[in-house]
């Protein structure tokens, strides 16, 4: 099945990655080829078959309410790409 | 010919859940911190992080579920909401989608009759907050402080059952008491641990379809509910009239405005690719797990309100405004017990003069200036005749600022009602010898002239005489 | 038995008895491991980090250690960790240039555990960027080479550990393992690779790909040294919700387990025209060896194995297109520079800063997940990933381990599978199913098919790695194909 450009720009937009044409003409032509592979799926017999999300069959654990962290802003925000007065800045966003 | 309109509403509640630690990460939930302090890695994404599941965070899921008559869940799922958003560091919200943890829940309101009504509760899920953006501090800037990223919220959606803004707000309210009446939540809509969302959608009456809706995001007030909810349907009504279209759209409430407008940020339909976070594992509850919940269960609002009509034979409409909150409840209580008056009695001063001045203080029933075996204190000094509740009102306001006692106070000022009878009588006498023309008119028959006697008596007396005595003895020696 | 040979030659037990034995301290180990690795960084690529001051203080910490009885089971040893594992106040890149300034600022379980135990960091090991391919062409940091023959590829994601430990720069380094990352590599190079099953080691701190996929592992050139190192990173972590709490069994004291009487089921649809025909032969024989041993070989079906790649192709994407929308240039990593609105610095900081396989698995993700796609694909692809594990669980019912070809081919050239990310993908279709199924797995050379190694594979039901890691011995005994170094890293 082949995706069009309108789509992959739309997934795209989606995934916030910003693609330049040439990436875009070779994402449609990679993105169809390998949905074209995993559409093979569709004939696999699923009709009584419960979706796995783990290969465990476990449940959640659950932990104490406890505040076990401190305050690690001035050690985190040393890599921090721009920060000003605790604070993670980036361009105004307008609500 | 104008239509007879229908509105329909539908409210997303979201509380933050009144525990120590976040859902998912050991950071605290205090409020007020200097921004990201309260960060840890998991909080802010970093890379290999991954997150636990808070034990508290589901027992108050369930214990919310089981308030509300609803069924929690032996199993749910949390999913990935994916979006990104500044103050969404893993640029996806862990909540629950397809297994929630409670659903089917319902309660009850007063419609604008005064009728009960039923409202259905569809689901309650549990998800992690978001950050806060500051969008006026910084120079064409937003910052983003993330220690309120990772706190736990219940999202409890109602049915589309409630028809008028009052109803809506009815729901709220009620939804505000029982989360506070579970110390689930501190219910407080300053610090934003309270948060209401509105879908609101207008039809002509009788029609089966639902009306194209609008969702109103992030009231915190009970008042910029009413208000929004009915400038809402107002345009909405004037838009179709006028020809136009509801558009499906996500709108803010501005209230100094007082006017809802679209919200910018949220133009562009999300597509938010919802899949079982891979990352945590099914909660699984068992019946034991949900028993143990159960009875921590306090006696909830409906069933107190209840209780205290029956119990104490009080005013369906006191027992109600009592009731709203667990700590006015239990303070009422107290003070019932502890005089000897009638319950009837704690529950008008409570309701009356002293709500006006808490209200006045602005102070909550915790911070009350009296106690409530204070006021109970009060209240037997009515009800033994020491006082008059004419005095007991001046005692009230002294105890309120702080000078004391009701004994203290009626012993300091010399408040002690007279019931001397003797004493009365000459008093009595000396009026009535004062005023020769009134006593003539009284006893040719304008008995309304008694009032003016009771009057000087209590002028007299500084209103200290025991008022049934007073006019008993007055009518007594007015007809010698 | 090891005293003539020299000090890169020898295994990690090897060395573990040449420092008790007071032959060499562990500075010395180390300054002559780093020197080897500086002396062939260009030619292999291997480290993207080398942290030789750290290695040198951590060695001198060892030596005094030893001295005072205070030994970790590990104390002294070298090691590397591929650079998908956060390491405290070191470079942590994944492979990536979005990440190419994040020095980490907590070290992931993995690195805790085998540092308390005494580890010596020599570096951080090059891999395909955020561990998507498999032939280490996809890092930002260049293609690692592979040692036997450097115009060809080792294989990937834990390309760089591979070629490092192949090229005796380490005895041992970690991996990940998401679709046979650390067992396809360690195929290509002649080395051991074991990945351990699902929850048996903490992912915390291991930078996550396809969350329900991935699990640590190691690249070693024995079964015993591998077995040494799960012992130490193997268990239960709190800080990880699909860690298991399954009680960690004596790896190495297992190690002696004979092969005779173990069921060893071979998969009927492995052995098809997609298998080099010189791979098969070798891979026979090591089968033929292990029946001598007195092992019975059955012939199993696995019926729904030949969708386990586009299983794989559906549920790792979509996993990772959720994990890795954190990288935002928001917090941490690579920002672009000059954005002019919000939109701009996310697409134009990842649109920068992620290579091209895994913008394509991003977007292969988001559409997989999509509103209108989700039940045709990612739902799907979740049910017949739960077929193909009720084919191993039947499978298991009637053998003790499962055998057969690591990879399709022997290691193939640089270059030479990047057009179609279809041939790529299929690089894999042995080693997925232990992914999907979350079952550990071990690669172990047997042999070489015109020059190049080739591995034989073990797969095992959960929490059998014991059993995997004893047949794997057994067979080394057996065999010295282990022994054999490429000719300039002898």
């Amino acid at each position: 099945m082949s995706l069009n450009k309108d789509q992959i720009e739309y997934i795209a937009t989606l995934a916030r990655l910003k693609l330049q044409d040439d990436e875009i003409a070779d994402m449609v032509d990679k993105l169809s080829r390998i949905v074209d592979f995993v559409d093979q799926l569709q004939a696999a017999p699923t009709d009584d078959v419960l979706p796995m999300a783990h290969p465990l069959n476990m449940c959640q654990r659950l932990r104490a309410d406890e505040v076990t962290e401190s305050d690690q802003r001035d050690q985190v925000q040393k890599n921090a790409p721009l920060v000003e007065d605790g604070y993670y800045l980036v361009p105004r966003v307008l609500e | 010919m104008s239509t007879d309109w229908e509105v329909v509403i539908g409210l997303e509640v979201h509380t933050q859940l009144a525990t120590k630690s976040k859902i998912f990460s050991g950071s605290s939930t205090a409020y007020g911190a200097e921004p990201n302090t309260q960060a840890s890695l998991i909080d802010l994404g970093y890379p290999g992080v991954l997150p636990v599941l808070n034990a508290e965070v589901v027992r108050m899921a369930a214990k919310f579920g089981l308030a509300v008559n609803a069924t929690v869940a032996p199993r749910s799922i949390f999913a990935r909401k994916n979006y990104f958003y500044p103050d969404l560091p893993k640029g996806y919200q862990i909540s629950q989608l397809e297994l929630p943890i409670v659903e089917h829940g319902e309660l009850f309101i007063r419609d604008e009759s005064g009728a009960e009504k039923r409202i259905g509760i569809t689901r309650a899920h549990l998800e992690e907050d978001a950050g806060k953006s500051l969008h006026e501090r910084f120079d064409k800037m937003s910052g983003i402080d993330l220690n309120r990223a990772g706190t736990p919220l219940l999202e409890i959606v109602s049915e589309p059952e409630m028809s008028s803004a009052k109803e809506a707000v009815a729901y709220m309210r009620k939804i505000h008491s029982i989360v506070r009446y579970l110390e689930i939540s501190d219910g407080n809509m300053q610090e934003g641990s309270f948060r209401c969302d509105a879908n609101v959608s207008v039809r002509p009456r009788g029609q089966k379809e639902l009306g194209t809706r609008t969702e109103i995001k992030n009231l915190n007030s009970f008042r910029f509910v009413e208000k929004a909810i009915n400038f809402e349907v107002e345009r909405q009504i004037e838009l179709i009239e006028d020809g136009g279209e509801v558009r499906l759209e996500t709108r803010l409430y501005d209230s100094a405005k007082d006017e809802t407008r679209p919200m910018r940020s949220k133009e562009e339909a999300n597509d938010y690719r919802y899949f079982p976070d891979p990352d945590l594992l099914p909660v699984e509850l068992d019946a034991e797990f949900i028993e143990a919940v159960r009875k921590t269960l306090p006696e909830l609002p409906d069933a107190k309100k209840q209780r205290f009509v029956d119990q104490y034979q009080l005013k369906s409409a006191d027992a109600e405004i009592l009731t709203v909150s667990r700590a006015l409840a239990d303070y009422f209580e107290t003070t019932a017990e502890k005089s000897a008056a009638v319950a009837q009695v704690a529950a008008n001063w409570i309701v009356g003069g002293l709500s006006a001045a808490l209200n006045k203080d602005g102070l909550d029933i915790r911070n009350s200036k009296i106690a409530a075996d204070e006021l109970a204190g009060l209240l037997d000094r009515i009800e033994d005749e020491t006082i008059s509740g004419k005095i007991a009102k001046e005692v009230f306001d002294a105890m309120w600022l702080g000078e004391g006692s009701a004994d203290e106070i009626i012993a300091e000022k010399g408040l002690k009602q007279i019931t001397d009878t003797g004493a009365i009588e000459k008093i009595v006498a000396a009026v009535i010898e004062a005023n020769p023309g009134q006593a003539t008119d009284y006893r040719a028959g304008k008995e309304k002239l008694l009032g003016f006697f009771v009057g000087q008596v209590m002028k007299e007396t500084g209103g200290k005489a025991n008022p049934g005595q007073v006019n008993e003895i007055i009518k007594r020696k007015l007809a010698e | 038995m090891g005293a003539a040979k020299e000090i890169h030659q020898r295994s990690l037990a090897e060395l573990a008895r040449g420092l008790d034995a007071g032959d060499f301290s562990s500075r010395e180990l180390t300054v002559a491991l780093l020197a080897r690795i500086d002396e062939h960084q260009a030619r292999l690529n291997a480290f993207i980090t080398i942290t030789g001051e750290e290695a040198l203080a951590r060695a001198d910490i060892a030596d005094k250690a030893r001295a005072s009885g205070d030994a970790g089971p590990l104390n002294g040893l070298p090691i590397a960790y591929k650079d998908l594992f956060c390491t405290k106040d070191v470079l942590t890149t994944c492979g990536s240039r979005i990440l190419e300034n994040f020095v980490s600022p907590y070290d992931a379980t993995v690195v805790e555990r085998l540092n308390s135990a005494g580890a010596v960091m020599l570096g951080k090991t090059n891999m395909d960027e955020f561990a998507m391919g498999s032939s280490n062409e996809t890092s930002y940091y260049g293609p690692v080479t592979n040692p036997w023959n450097t115009k060809l590829s080792p294989g990937g994601s834990s390309g760089g550990s591979a070629a490092a430990v192949a090229a005796r720069l380490t005895p041992a380094a970690t991996g990940t393992d998401t679709g046979g990352s650390i067992r396809q590599p360690a195929a290509l190079t002649g080395t051991v690779g074991l990945k351990a099953t699902y929850g048996r080691v903490s992912r915390f701190g291991m930078v996550a790909f396809a969350s329900s996929l991935d699990q640590a592992g190691v690249i070693t050139r024995t079964a015993e040294d591998a077995a040494m190192l799960m012992g130490v990173m193997a268990g239960f972590d709190k800080r990880d919700s699909t860690s298991v709490d399954h009680p960690v069994a004596d790896y190495v004291g297992g190690l002696s387990r004979p092969v005779k009487g173990l069921k060893i089921g071979i998969v009927r649809q492995h052995f098809d025209e997609g298998l080099d025909a010189d791979c098969a032969e070798k891979v026979n024989a090591a089968l033929a060896a292990l029946k001598a041993e007195g092992a019975t070989l059955i012939e199993i079906d696995l019926p729904n194995i030949d969708l386990s790649v586009p299983t794989y192709y559906v549920v790792a994407p979509a996993e990772c297109s959720s994990n890795l929308s954190r990288f935002d240039g928001v917090r941490f990593g690579r920002r672009s520079e000059n954005s002019e609105d919000l939109l701009d610095l996310y697409s134009r900081s990842r649109g920068e800063g992620f290579g091209a396989e895994v913008k394509r698995r991003i977007m292969t993700g988001t559409y997989v997940l999509s509103a209108g796609y989700y039940d045709a694909y990612y739902l799907k692809a979740q049910k017949v990933r739960q077929l193909i594990s009720q084919d191993f669980r039947k499978a298991f019912a009637n053998v003790d381990v499962i055998a057969g070809p690591t990879a399709p081919t022997t290691a193939f050239a640089i270059g030479e599978k990047t057009d179609d990310p279809i041939t790529m993908y299929l690089n894999d279709i042995y080693t997925i199913g232990a992914n999907l199924a979350g079952l550990p797995g071990i690669s172990v050379p047997c042999g070489f098919a015109d020059g190049l190694p080739v591995g034989l594979q073990l797969v095992g039901p959960h929490f059998a790695e014991e059993a995997i890691l004893a047949c794997a011995h057994q067979y080394q005994q057996l065999t010295d194909w282990h022994e054999q170094a490429p000719g300039e890293f002898a």
